[in-house]
C-alpha cells in the first residue's frame, strides 16, 4: 500500500491558498528551467527573452493583445455555459460558424462600413448561437450529453468551412489556390491604438458578462440550474429556457470571436481560423475560477506565454517543441495546484501508530 | 461457559479531514448475541461498521475477529473472515432471480441451477427463512428483498452479520418477521450487529447496546438493565424532555381539498391512485407509509412540480392542479414546501443564506436586475429568530450542520407566511434536540392557523404530533385515522395495504 493519505480539505484560509498558488508558479518555472538547462540552453536567457518577446516593444505588446482578444471573448462565452455546468466544448465549431456567417455577409452584401460590420457581428452571433442551440435543445428536451454533442459539432463546422474553401467559395482570382476571397475594406474592423478594435469589444464584454452573471435574475437562474436542476424546478424556473438562453449567449460570444478573427485578422474565412481557441478557452475559463474579471487576467497571461514562446522560436532558434513544453509545464503545475487546494496529502500514519502500540 | 468473542474493536480512531468520525471507540460483540449500535446521525456508527467490513482502514486501533488480530485492505478480506454487511440500500439485480442474486459476486464459473436451489433451500431451512429461489427480484416485496440480502451474506459463509438501519423501509409487521429471523440466527450462534437510532426496536431485539456519541463510544450496557430515558441521555449527552404538545385544533372549512387525484410514473404505473383528503386550517395532517408509497408524489403534485393524470386540488376553492410553481407564486397562493431532499431540492448547498432566500424572493422582484438587500435582511432576521448557527449570512449553507440547514429551509418557507405548509420528513437526519425544535416550529405554525401536511417515518412521532394520520400504501390511501383512537399496529396494518374494521374516519 502506498503510505500516502489524501484527505479532502473543508476549509482553506485565503493566505494559504495564495501560498499554494504562488508555490505552484515558482515550481513550474524552476522545473521548466531545469528542462531547458538539460536541453543545453540557459534558462535565464530563455525566460527573460520570453518576457521581452511578449512585452518588450510596442509591436510585441500589440501581438500579445492580438492573441488575447479571441481567447478572452471565447472564454467569456464558455464561462456562461460552464456557470450552468453545461460543458460546452464546442467553442471551435461556434467560432467557425460565426466566422462563416460573417463571411457570408461580407462576401455577398454591399453595405457602408458601420452597417456592414454590425450586420457581420449580428450574423456571427446568431449563427454561433444557433450552433450552440442545437445541443442545448436536445439536452433540454431529451437529456442528451452535451459534451459529446458539442465536440462532434466542432468537426462538422470545420469540415463545412473546408468544403466551402475547396469548393463553392474558392476564389477564382487565386489561380487555383484553395482560398476564399479576401474581404473588401468595408468588412474589416478598424484599428484603435495599433490593434483592431476587438480589444475594446472584449473589455466591454468582460464587464457585461460579469454584471449579467452576478447581478441579474437570469444570471442567478443560470447559477441555480448549474448547482441543482431539482432546486431550479422547485423554485419554479423554466429550466429548458434557462439552458437555451445561456447557450445562445455562449455560442453567440464564440460566434463573435469568429467574426472578429475573420474580419480583423484573416480578412477572409479559412478552415484554420478557429486555431484551437475554443479548446484553449476551456483551460483559461477554468483557471479563472469561472469569474469574468479573472478571465481577463488569465487570458492576458496566457497570451503572453504563447507570444513569448513564439518569440524564442524565432529569435533564439529554439525548437517549437521546447516552447510548447514550457507552456505545458507551467499549465500542468498551475492546474495541478488545484488538486492541492482541494485535498491535503499526508503520509500515512497508520503504520507508525501500530508500531508504537505494540 | 464463557461466550466466544466474535468481534473486538479496540481504540479505533478514524478522521476525515478535520472531522473525527471515530475516536478511541471500543466494541466487543459475542457469538450468539444481538448487539445494537445506537447513536444519533453523525455519531460514527456507519464509519465504525465500514471499518469492520473493510471499506475504510482505521487510522489507529486494532480489530480482532474470533480472537485473531486482523487488518483489512478491502471488503474481500472481511467477507473471507465471515463478516457480512447488509446495507440500507439493497444491492440486488432486479431482473434476476433470488438464487442468481445469491451467487452473484462469489467465486465459480457455471450457474448450476438445481444445485443452487438446493443450497438456497438448505440455508432457508437452517435459519427459518422463506423465499422462493426462482422468484425475480422485481416481483419481491421490500421485506423479501431484505431476506434475500441476508441469504446472500449467509451463502458466503457469514457468521457475523452487520445490518445498517434494517427497519427503515419495513412495515411494523415486516419488522416483526425480520426480528424473528435475527433471533433464529442468534440461536444458531451468529453474532449480529444492528445499527439503528430507533429506541423501541433496540429495546425489543438487542441483548446488549453500545452507545456512540460524537465519534466516541460512551458505554456498553445490557439491554435488560437499562431504560429508554437513560439511553437517550447517553445518546444526546443530557436529559431531554420528549413530550410533544398537541394544541387543540379547530376545524371549519378546508384550506386544501384533494379530490380523486391520480398521478402516473414514467413507466405508466400509478404513483398515486384516487387520493381524497381535506386539510383544515390549524391542523397537522400526518402521512404514514412505507418509504416510496407515494409520499413524494403527493407533495410534489400539490406544489405544482408533478403533473397529475386526473383529479382536482382546491386551494381555498380555486383549483390549482396543472399550475406550475411559478403560477402558484404569481397567483399569490401562500404555500410553503419543505422537500425531502433539502440540499438537492429545497436549497442550493454551495450558495449562502442570502442567495437561498433569493430563491423564493426573486420571482416577485420587478425588472432585470437581482436585488439582494431585502433577502440579506431576511436572512439576518432568520438567524436571530431561529438561532441558526452560522459564521455569517454569506457562508455556504452546505457547511452548516443538518439541523441548521433545515432551519434555513423551514425558516424561509415560514417567513413567506404560508397558509399551507407541506413538510416531507422535516426531522430526518437531525439529532434529537434539533428534531424537537423543528416539531415546535410546526406546532407554532399550527397555532397560527396554518394547515400542515406532515410526511413522517417514525410512527411514534406521527402519533404524538398529528391531529389525523393518513396512511398510504403503494400509492393508494388506505385510511385516515385519529391517532388517539388507534394503535401503532393498526397503522402498520394499513401501511401493508390492509383495512380496518373499526376506527376508520375520513
Amino acid at each position: 500500500m502506498i503510505p500516502l493519505k489524501i484527505v479532502k480539505r473543508d476549509d482553506l484560509p485565503r493566505n494559504k491558498a495564495m501560498l499554494i498558488r504562488i508555490a505552484s508558479v515558482a515550481l513550474s518555472i524552476a522545473f521548466a528551467g531545469l528542462v531547458i538547462a538539460l536541453l543545453g540552453y540557459n534558462p535565464i536567457t530563455i525566460f527573460t527573452s520570453m518576457v521581452k518577446g511578449a512585452l518588450g516593444t510596442k509591436i510585441r505588446v500589440q501581438q500579445t493583445t492580438l492573441k488575447a482578444i479571441p481567447l478572452l471573448i471565447t472564454s467569456l462565452g464558455i464561462l456562461v455555459a460552464f456557470k450552468m455546468k453545461f460543458w460546452n466544448i464546442g467553442g471551435e465549431g461556434q467560432i467557425m460558424m460565426g466566422a462563416f456567417a460573417a463571411s457570408a455577409v461580407a462576401l455577398n452584401l454591399n453595405l457602408p462600413k458601420p452597417l456592414m460590420l454590425l450586420s457581420m457581428a449580428v450574423a456571427a452571433m446568431v449563427m454561433g448561437g444557433l450552433w450552440a442551440f442545437i445541443p442545448a435543445f436536445f439536452k433540454a428536451k431529451m437529456g442528451t450529453n452535451e459534451t459529446i454533442f458539442t465536440l462532434m459539432l466542432n468537426y462538422l463546422a470545420i469540415k463545412f468551412v473546408t468544403y466551402l474553401q475547396y469548393g463553392p467559395w474558392k476564389d477564382p482570382a487565386a489561380q487555383g489556390f484553395p482560398k476564399i476571397a479576401t474581404f473588401s475594406k468595408e468588412a474589416i474592423l478598424p484599428s484603435v491604438g495599433g490593434v483592431h478594435m476587438g480589444w475594446i469589444i472584449a473589455l466591454i464584454l468582460v464587464v457585461l458578462v460579469y454584471v449579467f452573471l452576478n447581478h441579474t435574475k437570469k444570471g442567478y437562474e443560470i447559477s441555480v440550474v448549474g448547482e441543482s436542476i431539482e432546486t431550479a424546478r422547485y423554485a419554479g424556473m423554466n429550466i429548458s429556457s434557462v439552458i437555451i438562453i445561456s447557450m445562445l449567449l455562449s455560442g453567440g460570444l464564440c460566434g463573435l470571436t469568429g467574426m472578429i478573427q475573420a474580419s480583423a485578422v484573416e480578412k477572409t474565412l479559412s478552415a484554420s481560423l478557429s486555431a484551437n481557441y475554443g479548446f484553449t478557452a476551456i483551460i483559461t475559463t477554468w483557471l479563472a475560477g469561472l469569474n469574468a474579471i479573472a478571465t481577463l487576467f488569465v487570458c492576458v497571461a496566457f497570451a503572453i506565454l504563447v507570444q513569448g514562446g513564439n518569440y524564442i522560436q524565432i529569435s533564439m532558434q529554439v525548437p517549437a517543441s521546447v516552447a510548447d513544453m514550457i507552456q505545458a509545464i507551467i499549465l500542468f503545475f498551475v492546474l495541478g495546484s488545484e488538486f492541492f487546494l482541494q485535498y491535503k496529502v499526508t503520509f500515512h500514519k497508520y503504520f507508525k501508530v501500530k508500531k508504537e502500540a505494540k | 461457559m464463557e461466550p466466544v468473542i466474535a468481534i473486538e474493536m479496540k481504540n479505533i480512531s478514524k478522521a476525515f479531514g478535520s472531522v473525527k468520525a471515530n475516536e478511541n471507540v471500543n466494541l466487543t460483540v459475542f457469538n450468539g448475541e444481538i448487539h445494537a449500535l445506537l447513536g444519533e446521525n453523525g455519531a460514527g456508527k456507519s464509519t465504525l461498521m465500514s471499518m469492520l467490513s473493510g471499506i475504510y482502514t482505521p487510522d489507529s486501533g486494532s480489530i480482532s475477529i474470533l480472537g485473531k488480530e486482523v487488518e483489512f485492505s478491502s471488503p474481500k478480506d472481511s467477507i473471507a473472515l465471515g463478516i457480512g454487511m447488509i446495507h440500507q440500500h439493497f444491492k440486488l439485480v432486479d431482473v434476476m432471480t433470488a438464487k442468481e442474486n445469491m451467487v452473484m459476486g462469489s467465486k465459480g464459473i457455471a450457474l448450476r441451477g438445481k444445485q443452487l436451489t438446493k443450497e438456497m433451500q438448505a440455508i432457508c431451512d437452517r435459519y427459518g427463512l422463506d423465499i422462493k429461489p426462482d422468484k425475480k427480484v422485481y416481483e419481491m416485496s421490500v421485506g423479501e428483498k431484505q431476506t434475500l440480502e441476508i441469504i446472500k451474506v449467509l451463502y458466503r459463509g457469514a457468521k457475523i452479520l452487520i445490518l445498517d438501519e434494517p427497519t427503515a423501509v419495513l412495515t411494523p409487521q415486516e419488522i416483526k418477521r425480520l426480528f424473528a429471523i435475527l433471533r433464529n440466527m442468534k440461536e444458531q450462534g451468529c453474532a449480529i450487529v444492528i445499527i439503528t437510532h430507533k429506541l423501541n426496536e433496540v429495546m425489543e431485539i438487542s441483548d446488549r447496546i453500545t452507545v456512540l456519541r460524537r465519534g466516541q463510544s460512551i458505554e456498553t450496557v445490557e439491554t435488560r438493565d437499562v431504560e429508554v430515558s437513560r439511553l437517550i441521555e447517553m445518546m444526546v449527552g443530557k436529559k431531554v424532555d420528549l413530550a410533544l404538545e398537541k394544541p387543540h385544533c379547530c376545524q371549519d372549512t378546508p384550506l386544501l381539498k384533494v379530490d380523486g387525484l391520480y398521478v402516473s410514473t414514467k413507466e405508466n404505473k400509478h404513483a398515486l391512485e384516487d387520493i381524497n383528503f381535506d386539510l383544515f386550517p390549524g391542523e397537522i395532517l400526518g402521512v404514514a407509509g412505507v418509504a416510496g408509497s407515494g409520499q413524494k408524489e403527493i407533495c410534489e403534485t400539490i406544489a405544482g412540480l408533478l403533473p397529475a393524470e386526473k383529479g382536482r386540488i382546491f386551494f381555498e376553492n380555486a383549483n390549482i392542479l396543472g399550475k406550475t410553481p411559478r403560477d402558484i407564486i404569481r397567483l399569490g397562493i401562500r404555500m410553503g414546501f419543505i422537500p425531502e431532499d433539502r440540499l438537492g431540492m429545497g436549497l442550493v448547498g454551495s450558495m449562502d443564506m442570502v442567495h437561498n432566500m433569493i430563491l423564493r424572493d426573486y420571482p416577485n422582484q420587478p425588472g432585470f436586475f437581482l436585488r439582494r438587500k431585502e433577502s440579506t435582511k431576511k436572512a439576518e432576521r432568520l438567524v436571530e429568530q431561529l438561532e441558526i448557527l452560522t459564521p455569517n449570512v454569506h457562508h455556504p449553507i452546505k457547511k452548516l450542520s443538518g439541523g441548521n440547514i433545515q432551519k434555513v429551509l423551514l425558516g424561509r418557507e415560514i417567513d413567506s407566511n404560508p397558509k399551507v405548509l407541506i413538510t416531507a420528513y422535516p426531522a430526518r437526519g437531525l439529532d434529537i434536540g434539533a428534531s424537537y425544535k423543528i416539531y415546535d416550529l410546526l406546532n407554532e405554525q399550527k397555532k397560527r392557523g396554518v394547515g400542515v401536511l406532515f410526511i413522517g417515518e417514525d410512527l411514534d412521532v406521527l402519533m404524538a404530533l398529528c391531529d389525523r394520520i393518513m396512511v398510504f400504501c403503494g400509492g393508494k390511501m388506505t385510511g385516515i385515522v385519529n391517532p388517539e383512537e388507534i394503535t401503532k399496529e393498526d397503522i402498520g396494518l394499513l401501511m401493508a395495504g390492509g383495512s380496518l374494521e373499526k376506527g376508520v374516519q375520513s
